[in-house]
């Protein structure tokens, strides 16, 4: 059976040494998403010998057209990604191990869930995720790759907790975004070739090289390129990575509020710190959604599958026509970003 | 003036435009963009008065949270 890995066992930084420590890995995969079937995909066929994928979503026909794991019938019969996504890696290599959680990755859970896994990988779409994910990264020093990708271009970033900038030392607030995939579009190519260096950093760490310290930006469709060392922005007083962490998002002091609204069939969803958004930028994106759109100085008003959103200007959003905490957050997710 | 951003010549109309007004350009937010003048990493509180001249190389990286 050796045979299936003889191409990158001959690749020299790997070799068969390599191929022998990827066998006793366990890389834990969250997000199952476009980025998370393109990593999982290459990791398993790579021969890491454990893998764990969690994915809170069911599959839509929408996702079929980047996310590789997934088929018709899996879209027709609401099939979980979790379920799908593991039968899928286990028929394509049999000689590993591979689990499909059919949950949400959150504060409370994270740590546990974790457990005993080598390395991290983010296949997530909003930057809520990614915050609990680079806190428990850190609590538990394990190291895991940033990865992001919209339109046609997509950004990485590894991160050795304590050793190299986290995500927490770059961004010091819960980001309301304005783009996201669902309203600015993504194209696979921008998916394939984000997923590409986030795996390659992966089998880097996986066998015993150093990953690289630079975040990269790369344009598939634009062509364009750029690589930023950022070593220097270690924040020796990070809430999440230095010595005297206090892990605020998994302790939830940070990250995105919700709140329901008795009586009024409607979630507020706010982050932790509010700011100014652009509304006039968000109603742009949001004009390939909807065309029932009212704007004025202090808010934005739309209506989206079967829900209607009033956005103020400092990211506080009401979400009208759900009950539904988890349902708002996911919506507020697709639609303003964060 | 022409300034190099991400390996591109960009012909910028302002001549005493600063890093913030070029993010402003892409419309990019500063809390999540990683910006480097003339290969030195620029914090963020100096956007705002990192003024840029003909011939500057700049990188811009940012954060996004698709996927
Ligand atoms: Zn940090």
């Amino acid at each position: 059976m050796t045979e299936r890995y003889s191409r990158q066992e001959r690749f020299t930084p790997i070799g068969p040494g390599g191929q022998a420590q990827l066998a006793n890995k366990h890389v834990f995969i969250v997000g199952a998403g476009a980025l998370g079937c393109a990593n999982a995909e290459m990791l398993t066929r790579a021969g890491v010998g454990k893998i764990t994928i969690i994915d809170r979503d069911y599959i839509e026909w929408s996702n079929l057209g980047r996310q590789q794991l997934y088929t018709e019938n899996d879209a027709a019969s609401l099939k979980t990604k979790a379920s799908a996504a593991e039968q899928r890696l286990r028929a394509m290599n049999s000689e590993i191990k591979v689990q499909g959680i059919a949950q949400e990755f959150e504060a409370e859970t994270a740590e546990a869930l974790v457990d005993g896994a080598d390395f991290l990988i983010d296949g997530t779409d909003n930057f809520q995720t990614r915050f609990v994910i680079n806190d428990v990264a850190a609590k538990i020093k394990v190291p895991w790759v940033y990865g992001g990708c919209l339109k046609s271009y997509g950004i990485v970033l590894p991160i050795v907790p304590g050793t190299t900038p986290c995500l927490h030392c770059l961004i010091d607030h819960l980001p309301q975004e304005g783009s996201t995939c669902d309203t600015v579009g993504i194209i696979g190519p921008a998916v394939q070739m984000t997923a590409a260096y986030q795996s390659a950093e992966c089998l880097k760490f996986l066998t015993g090289h150093s990953m690289t310290v630079e975040m990269v930006y790369a344009d598939v469709w634009g062509r364009e390129y750029s690589s930023i060392n950022i070593s220097g922005l270690l924040n020796p007083e990070c809430p999440s990575c230095s010595r005297d962490a206090v892990f605020p998002y998994l302790k939830k002091e940070k990250g995105l509020k919700t709140a329901m609204l008795c009586g009024r069939n409607t979630v507020q969803v706010r982050p932790d710190q509010l700011s100014t958004l652009s509304l006039s930028d968000l109603s742009s994106h949001l004009e390939n959604v909807t065309d029932r759109m009212k704007e004025n100085a202090e808010l934005l008003m739309f209506h989206v599958e079967d829900v209607r959103f009033v956005v103020f200007k400092d990211g506080r959003t009401l979400i009208h026509g759900t009950e539904n905490v988890e349902e708002a957050k996911k919506l507020y997710q697709k639609y303003i970003g964060a | 003036m022409n300034i190099l951003v991400n390996g591109r010549t960009l012909d910028f109309p302002n001549e005493k435009a600063t890093i913030a007004e070029l993010l402003e350009s892409y419309q990019i937010q500063k809390k999540i963009a990683v910006v480097e003048h003339n290969k030195q990493i620029v914090k963020k509180t100096d956007y705002e008065h990192t003024k840029l001249a003909d011939g500057d190389h700049v990188e811009i990286v940012h954060f996004v949270g698709g996927g």
